[in-house]
């Protein structure tokens, strides 16, 4: 068993130089893409620019791509990220796994394997979205985020895998915590999002838009982007709550007692609600809604680090 | 709560021609100021401003907004629902500052005047939005599809083409594929243009309805509970029945609208207690309270408690929350009358050692002082001579010590005033003290281990470390709005997952001819919210009609989108 724990620790490291060497491709990537800018704007994009500029009546197809536009050229560094982040990727899973037979149960019961399932999580919502669209722009502060997560996490709530405690024996843990690192790993990614929206906007407010932040999409689509992650984040934290509320019942008789990181638990999803609302708001759409979505993850940063090791809270199972 | 709502996807403020009229805009007024106060105007106007302003989406934002605010405080301090404790402490570090707080609310945040405003208001709001909301959505149900407005320009997901099939033909066509939309088909006043209008996906606003209205009957249910539920704690030693009536318990709380006489009268014998822990780190792995159940109708059964599996028994939970040594003594008074004889529960101090701390009170002496005795329990007593200290070194009970002070005087216990089991009330006793080693005043101390009879100092008597059973401390828990408060959680989670991923379409065809007879096609699609597929959905409805021009249009677009799959293939194979 403790060689087991050993090769995971082995994995975990080899997963960190994996996920550093992505992030400095994919920053090389980031820095060079602005030199040819008009080729690397979404497809959609240049069609509907196409049709407001067009005639007003005259028949327009707005709904396919443009066919002839320019094939986007090679990008051999955003290349090497992406494969290294997927090598980064696999590395973990497995460190994730071997943790799991090293200790006998589930790898997510404390603070250290919480913080490597989140960053798969967040790793595995990111390759995702990028099959189905170009979003290598996001590599480098996803991979920075797993690098600096998985650096905390070895470096300061490193525990030995060992059996859990009578509270943690219920198959809610295998329920309930895997949807909350899980919603902690896509809410990352939605505020990596809303973060360089609020970068993109905050610079085109001052009209000095930089040549990286000017090869990023259009504020706009930043915006449906972070929604539609922070939606599917949202019913994650629900389910969380739900979760939870049931597993405390089992576990210490009351489905909601305000304990801290219960309180926590209910400002994030009030925090993410208030992001959802503001967005049909008028006046709060797109900025002001952006910010929530930062202001939410930060409230998870905050409901992990700080109530986990500086509170007194019955969820102290950080075994830190 | 997304009223209001503009469809996405339109650049701001362009709103397309909505002839549906859709009320929902005055439902939530999104006025762009807040509109000043209605000067001038009587108490009714200023009751109905005040009603638009807080059914507001403005409104309900800043509350949500405020609740996640006022909940903060609830963890910067102690709260006493939660820790009584350390709300006596924060009282005792800050003597100044505790009393302010007290009065703010903020040792119990969450019962707090201000905490219950802001949340009553907000479902009060939400309440106020949600219900004409709904009548509108019931409204929509019945209503066929909005008709279409006279151009499509406007939307931003439209198409526009001349067909090569027939005219009749494609209007057929069209509402095939419009399949799982409703349907309004208006033919213009000379029969040569034909429009349909379709919508789909009225499940995402019932769901939204849905989710708020659960969230409303999560309210009521949970409120309910606080009113009907009874909660108790009791001790249990080993051997010992414990009989469910409010008098056995250590603690009984209860709803104002809890009918004493509703308590089941089961019996629960504790037969034995067993603990497990892992031999390397030390830490619990398993506690098991095996109990006798005997039902008010003198059916026995034998159940086991374990942390995470309550019993359910008389329609309460029994949750097993504690547990420790509960020493066997008995102690004689100066002439050998048995003073106090049976278990003591000892509070555990430390989980890792089991270091247990308690005090055996021995009101019943025939002669002489009431005897109280106080000090540790010690599972693996490990004693370091040269501080002349002692502690446990393991949870298992391997070397089992008690070590303790002794006082004499008044225990205090007649004055009818309840006192706590585990601390001595020192006020009206002395503690026998002598000399130490080193010449100091010392407090004397008594170690006894199991089976020993040992003499206490000054000549007061005897104890006898008779026995080591285990005890139990248990929660019972009474909630009949259990099974709501999950029905209303598990509703709104499903209506919350209908609202946001279910998409709600509006797809308008219209299909005519130009002065040649050609058959022309304009459509426009429109939806609700973030709708990333909704240009799929117009290419998908309209392929049939296209030209054959646009077939290689077509199959060029397939061709792009289906290198992806293609590519990610290789990539599959590669890795794999």
């Amino acid at each position: 068993m403790a060689e087991l724990g050993q090769i995971s620790l082995y994995l975990v490291t080899a997963a960190m130089t994996a996920y550093l060497i992505a992030t400095i491709a994919f920053a090389i990537d980031f820095s060079r893409l602005a030199a040819d800018r008009p080729s690397r704007v979404s497809r959609t994009a240049d069609a509907r620019e196409l049709v407001s500029a067009g005639v007003a009546d005259a028949p327009v197809v707005a709904a396919r791509p443009v066919a002839d536009a320019p094939l986007p050229p090679v990008r051999r560094a955003a290349a090497i990220g992406q494969s290294t982040f997927t090598v980064a990727v696999l590395m973990l899973v497995a460190g994730v796994v071997t943790r799991g037979f090293a200790a006998g149960r589930v790898p997510w019961a404390n603070m250290y394997e919480f913080t490597t399932v989140s960053v798969v999580v967040a790793s595995v919502v990111f390759l995702g979205i990028q099959r189905r669209r170009d979003v290598r722009f996001l590599g480098t502060f996803i991979s920075l985020f797993a690098l600096l997560a998985l650096f905390l996490a070895l470096a300061v709530l490193y525990t030995d895998p060992t059996a859990v405690q009578p509270a943690l024996q219920s198959y809610w843990l295998v329920i309930h915590v895997a949807i909350a690192t899980s919603g902690m790993g896509v809410f990352a990614v939605a505020a990596t999002v809303s973060g360089l929206q609020l970068a993109k906007d905050r610079a085109i407010g001052r009209g000095t838009q930089g040549r990286i932040l000017s090869s990023l999409p259009t504020s706009a689509d930043l915006e449906r982007l972070a929604f539609r992650i922070n939606a599917v984040g949202f019913v994650l934290w629900t389910f969380v709550l739900i979760s939870g509320a049931i597993w405390a019942e089992h576990a210490w008789g009351r489905y909601w007692g305000w304990d801290a990181k219960e309180v926590w638990s209910f400002v994030i999803w009030v925090v993410y609600a208030a992001y959802l609302h503001a967005r049909s708001t008028r006046g709060w759409e797109g900025r002001r809604a952006a910010w929530f979505s930062v202001a939410g993850f930060a409230s998870i940063l905050i409901n992990y680090y700080v109530v986990n090791l500086f509170v007194n809270s019955l969820h102290s199972y950080s075994g830190v | 709560m997304s009223a209001g709502y503009r469809p996405e996807g339109l650049v701001s403020g362009d709103d397309p021609e909505r002839p549906d009229g859709d009320s929902t805009d005055t439902t939530r007024p999104t006025a762009q100021a807040p509109a000043p106060g209605p000067v001038g105007f009587g108490p009714v106007a200023w009751l109905r401003w005040t009603w638009r302003q807080l059914t507001s989406m403005r409104v309900a934002l800043l509350l949500l907004l405020l609740l996640a605010v006022v909940a903060l405080p609830g963890t910067f301090f102690p709260q006493r629902p939660q820790d009584p404790a350390r709300v006596a402490q924060y009282y005792l570090d800050n003597p100044s500052l505790a009393p302010v707080l007290e009065r703010w609310g903020l040792f119990d945040v969450f019962a707090s005047p201000w905490f219950s405003a802001v949340y009553l208001l907000l479902f009060l709001s939400l309440v106020g939005c949600i219900v004409p909301r709904s009548l509108d959505h019931i409204k929509a149900l019945r209503r066929p599809p909005p008709a279409a407005p006279s151009r499509f320009t406007r939307f931003p997901v439209r198409d526009a083409f001349a067909s090569p099939v027939a005219r009749d033909e494609a209007v057929a066509t069209a509402t095939t594929a419009l399949k799982g939309y409703r349907l309004r088909r208006t033919d213009g006043a000379d029969g040569a243009v034909t429009t349909l209008s379709a919508e789909r996906g009225y499940t995402r606003e019932s769901g939204n309805i849905v989710f708020h209205l659960a969230l409303v009957g999560l309210l009521i249910a949970v409120g309910y509970g606080t009113f009907v539920h009874y909660r108790g704690q009791v001790i249990v030693v080993e051997g010992d029945t414990f009989a469910n009536s409010q008098v056995q318990y250590d603690s009984f709380e209860s709803g104002p609208w809890f009918d004493e006489g509703g308590l089941e009268p089961f019996r629960m014998r504790l037969d034995r207690f067993t603990s497990a822990f892992d031999e390397v780190s030390g830490q619990a792995a398993d506690f098991r309270a095996e109990v006798t159940v005997t039902e008010p109708d003198g059916d026995e059964q034998p159940e086991t408690i374990r942390v995470n599996h309550p019993l359910r028994t008389g329609g309460a939970s029994v949750y097993l929350m504690g547990n420790g040594f509960a020493p066997d003594v008995t102690v004689t008074d100066a002439e050998g009358n048995v003073g106090f004889s049976g278990p003591v529960p000892f509070v555990i101090v430390d989980q890792a050692t089991y270091d247990s701390r308690g005090v055996i009170k021995v009101p019943d002496t025939q002669v002489g002082d009431q005897i109280g005795l106080s000090g540790v329990f010690l599972p693996t007593a490990v004693v370091d001579p040269a501080s002349d200290t002692a502690f446990s070194i393991s949870p298992e009970p391997n070397e089992p010590l008690l070590v303790l002070d002794v006082w004499y005087g008044n225990l205090g216990l007649d004055d009818g005033v309840p006192q706590n089991v585990y601390q001595l009330d020192t006020q009206a006793m002395q503690q026998v003290r002598a000399p130490g080693p080193d010449g100091e005043d010392a407090p004397v101390r008594v170690v006894v281990a199991p089976g020993q009879t040992v003499d206490l100092p000054d000549g007061l008597g005897t104890i006898t470390f008779n026995d080591l059973p285990r005890y139990v401390g248990l929660d019972l828990r009474y909630d009949p709005t259990l099974p709501w408060v999950l029905t209303f959680a598990l509703l709104a989670l499903a209506g919350l997952s209908a609202s946001l991923f279910l998409p709600r379409r509006r797809v308008f065809v219209r299909i005519g001819q130009d002065e040649g007879g050609r058959t022309v096609v304009t459509a426009a699609a429109l939806a609700r919210g973030d709708d990333p597929g909704l240009e799929r959905e117009l290419t998908r409805v309209l392929e049939p009609l296209r030209p054959a021009v646009g077939k290689t249009d077509q199959d060029r677009m397939n061709q792009e989108t289906g290198q992806a799959p293609d590519r990610q293939q290789d990539e599959g194979a590669r890795r794999g």
